[in-house]
């Protein structure tokens, strides 16, 4: 059985599909088969940020009407072994998913892989919802200002009524935040919400803080997952919540600012 | 993975129990359609279980569900049976369950020892329909609470609404809207850990968030109404 993982948020760009990518490559470089599944039926993107876009041929909704099996729709990765992903149709809308089929299909991908990890679309519409539905556990990704942290809050109140395990009355969904886009020195000058007041607001347990950082950027266009680039902090950031979400005890870096040193101030960071 | 798939737990859930002299579904139907137009809604897919204490032939069990399914309640099973009526309730599907203990739900237990007689004592009256929730109110949920009080164990995010009849007891941050005495009872009051509401009402004076700026706000207070007036007062 895999454990199933949505990453959502309501908000769009806070950095869903970059969280997926980042987090279901570092599962498997752990060691666990993972599969990341695009939900964002009509605007795929997952696999830009995985640099798989040519080699896609079959898609998530090819599977769920039949088109196509999973076999021919998962596409390995390229460098590691035990990470595939399923990608979302470029040509459908979300209303092309219902919730026999997608069940269907992870149903059939628990058989074989350890995490499932769900890249779900922006809004609460059908689409986002789909991609809760089946989840064991929620990653609630929040970017520290205000709307983000409201639309957070409202997409955690649909984990805990909308879900299959709220409506058949199991234990709830694992909510775990993470902050992307922390730029500890905007929090100091007050222009940023800091991990606490975010904390204080949503009052789930925090799974990581990814610092703002120009590695991202040069990740996703390069089509390498953040992750990979272990030298980057934002990198190094997601390798701490990848452990904690397996249970590791980490501690949190990139909170403060950064010190700089006589070469930094005068040469820029 | 390692975890098991499925865990059964004991647990205690408030019930109604349906009391009847006459268990003929046409009886029933009449007087529970009558019970039900009161409320509106309020008993909507309720779980209920009837009571056979009293009950001298063996009604029928599956008329009966088929009743309560079509007034949209859920009958989960009978109490107080005695073998032929268990295995009766069991052959339609439903439960048989302890009765519950006389005393408690019947009638309220008298004080021990009484003083001396003094002034006639007016009996407090507890309703057991008071909703307490663990846990926080997210954005864009709402609550309501009918006829009772609504206790809450965690924080009113923003955009949340909690609406009460009764009073509203907030054990955490109240950032949405809070609006106690529904019903235009103007005796009702808001409590709450820390006070940083979108919009308080009571009986349909309300405050917007603007208004409560100052001296109050992020603190604990209890909020009432005196005079037609909202009134902020400190918790503690």
């Amino acid at each position: 059985m895999a454990k199933i993982i949505v990453v959502t948020s309501g908000k769009g760009g806070v950095g869903k599909t970059t969280t997926s990518a980042a987090i279901g490559t570092g599962l498997a470089l752990k060691g666990h088969k993972t599969v990341i599944v695009d939900f964002d039926i009509g605007l795929r993107n997952l696999d830009l940020i995985m640099g798989c876009e040519r080699r896609v041929v079959f898609d998530f909704v090819n599977v769920i009407n039949g088109e196509a099996n999973l076999k021919q729709a998962l596409i390995k990765d390229k460098r590691l072994e035990n990470l595939f992903i399923l990608p979302a149709s470029q040509t459908r809308d979300k209303d092309a998913l219902h919730k026999e089929g997608v069940e269907r299909v992870l149903n059939e991908l628990s058989d074989e892989f350890d995490f499932i990890i769900c890249d779900s679309p922006a809004g609460i519409e059908s689409g986002a919802m789909m991609a809760l539905y089946f989840a064991d556990e929620a990653i609630v990704v929040t970017n520290p200002e205000v709307s983000s942290v409201r639309d957070s809050d409202r997409i955690l109140g649909m984990l805990s009524s909308k879900s299959r395990r709220a409506e058949q009355g199991l234990p709830g969904i694992k909510e775990h935040l993470l902050l992307t886009r922390y730029n500890p020195e905007r929090v100091q000058k007050g222009e940023m919400l800091s991990v606490d007041d975010v904390n204080d607001i949503l009052a789930i347990k925090l799974l990581g803080v990814i610092p703002e950082s120009q590695a991202v950027l040069n990740a996703s266009n390069s089509g390498q997952p953040v992750i990979l680039d272990a030298d980057s902090d934002a990198g190094q950031a997601y390798l701490d919540t990848v452990s904690r979400l397996l249970g590791e005890d980490v501690p949190f870096r990139f909170l403060n600012v950064e010190k700089k040193g006589l070469f930094k101030r005068i040469f820029g960071g | 993975m390692s975890e098991p798939s499925i865990e059964l737990k004991g647990s205690l859930f408030p019930l109604s129990v349906l009391y009847c002299q006459d268990f003929s579904v046409a009886t029933l139907r009449q007087e529970l359609a009558g019970k039900l137009a009161q409320a509106p809604g309020f008993f909507t897919q309720a779980p209920v279980v009837i009571s056979v204490e009293n009950c001298t032939q063996t009604p029928d069990f599956a008329a009966i569900k088929q009743l309560f399914s079509e007034l949209q309640l859920v009958l989960v099973g009978v109490c107080g049976a005695d073998a032929s009526l268990k295995k009766a309730a069991h052959a339609a599907g439903l439960a048989s369950l302890q009765p519950p203990k006389a005393g408690k739900t019947a009638e309220p237990a008298k004080p021990a020892a009484a003083p001396a007689p003094a002034a006639p004592v007016a009996p407090t009256v507890i309703s057991a329909d008071n909703k307490t929730i663990d846990g926080n109110i997210r954005s864009g949920q709402q609550i309501f609470v009918k006829g009772a009080d609504l206790i809450i164990r965690g924080t009113v995010g923003a955009g949340a609404e909690v609406i009460a009849d009764g009073n509203i007891h907030i054990y955490g941050a109240l950032r949405g809207k809070a609006i106690a005495g529904a019903g235009g009872d103007a005796s009702k009051k808001i409590y709450c850990y820390n006070m940083q509401p979108e919009l308080i009402s009571i009986a349909g004076n309300y405050w917007l968030s603007d208004t409560l700026q100052g001296d109050y706000w992020g603190k604990p207070v209890c909020i009432g109404l005196q005079d037609g007036q909202l009134m902020l007062a400190e918790l503690f």
